[in-house]
């Protein structure tokens, strides 16, 4: 192309990125937009939902949400708490939910003598629930077979 | 003297007229006045001493204490909580009653012992023992109805209508089965032992 083309072509990129750069927009976020430079507003602290009843499902495959505090509970490699309540030995005594018999499979489907390994992590799945309104309207509605949970 | 009026043999003679007149030198008041005052020195002094090993500081001055055990304590509820009612080394593992205190503090040259062998000096040596500390103290708690949790919780005081479901749930119906407090919550304040060996379903591992 003919030199003019070219440093006509550049001169438009580089105005535009400069008039990109003043006009930038601002971060927008979903808390509302932002100044970068100013405080942002402080959002109140989220509490967990207290020791509650147990909360539907609303899909067939959902992990059944945590319906009370887990503060502290430790999950180590020697020691889980969750399962001093929901494990199969202990269930009945503790009034919980005892824990599914898919949490002894591994990923082969070999069924095993004990949690297994990839489901030993409650928390990865299972979360407890907080005052939190949803930050994006949805019309998200279960399916007939499971919406009239009582 | 009546020293002179005894003979050897009569030893309660002897004593009798040493308790009479003690001293010379001294009059009784004057050992009286001196026994108080020490007394009162020594024995504050004993107590003083006595308080200061029952101190959350004097407890981490050893680093077996301080890197193990109360770095796990700090991210529990005794340590930092809502309202900042603590509990703190000494009120959860001595005894407040003079007694049951005495008897413990005699007890912890045990733990002076293990210091000086350097039983659990390093991480791995306190990880291999930390299933039998545990239950040590769990078995000490068991045994004296968790009398030192009853330092702060009182379960005749405690409200239900403030208590989650399985709160209530438990101490009304647990503590019916003869539970204490302990029997329940272990790990509120330090980390949990290897616990396969007491209840394979609360760790992974196939058997």
């Amino acid at each position: 192309m003919k030199p003019s083309v070219i440093v006509i072509h550049g001169l438009i990129i580089v105005a535009a990125s400069l008039a990109a750069r003043v006009y930038a927009e601002q971060p927008e976020s979903l808390r509302g937009i932002e100044n970068i430079d100013e405080t942002s507003r402080i959002t109140e602290m989220k509490h967990y939902q207290k020791d509650g009843v147990v909360i539907t499902r609303e899909y067939v495959q959902q992990p059944p949400l945590i319906p009370h505090k887990i503060d502290g509970y430790q999950i180590t490699a020697k020691y889980n708490k969750c399962l001093t309540c929901h494990s199969w030995n202990n269930y009945k005594q503790s009034g919980a939910t005892k824990i599914s018999q898919t949490h002894f499979e591994d990923r082969e489907k070999n069924v095993l003598a004990n949690v297994s390994a990839r489901r030993y992590f409650c928390v990865q799945c299972h979360v407890p629930q907080a005052t939190a309104a949803p930050l994006v309207e949805n019309t998200f509605k279960p399916i007939d077979a499971i919406s009239g949970q009582q | 003297m009546a020293n002179k009026q005894c003979n050897q043999q009569k030893w309660l003679c002897r004593v009798w007229n040493r308790l009479k007149a003690p001293s010379p030198v001294w009059s009784l008041g004057g050992i009286l006045l001196v026994g108080f005052v020490s007394g009162i020195i020594f024995w504050g002094g004993f107590n003083t001493a006595m308080e200061a090993t029952n101190t959350e500081d004097f407890c981490i001055s050893c680093h077996e204490m301080e890197e193990n055990v109360y770095q796990e304590y700090k991210n529990t509820i005794h340590y930092s909580n809502r309202t900042g009612v603590r509990a703190t080394c000494p009120d959860c593992h001595v005894p407040k009653e003079w007694t049951h205190k005495m008897i413990r503090k005699i007890k912890a040259s045990n733990e002076l012992y293990h210091k000086a062998l350097g039983s659990i000096g390093t991480p791995e040596k306190f990880e291999a023992k930390r299933l039998q500390l545990a239950q040590n103290v769990w078995r000490s708690m068991k045994a004296t109805d968790s009398r030192e949790c009853r330092n702060c919780h009182d379960y005749d005081s405690m409200d239900f209508t403030a208590q989650g479901r399985r709160a209530v749930d438990l101490h009304s119906h647990g503590l019916e089965e003869g539970k204490t407090c302990i029997d329940c919550h272990k790990g509120i304040a330090h980390s949990m032992p290897d616990m396969r060996a007491i209840d394979p379903a609360i760790a992974p591992g196939n058997k």
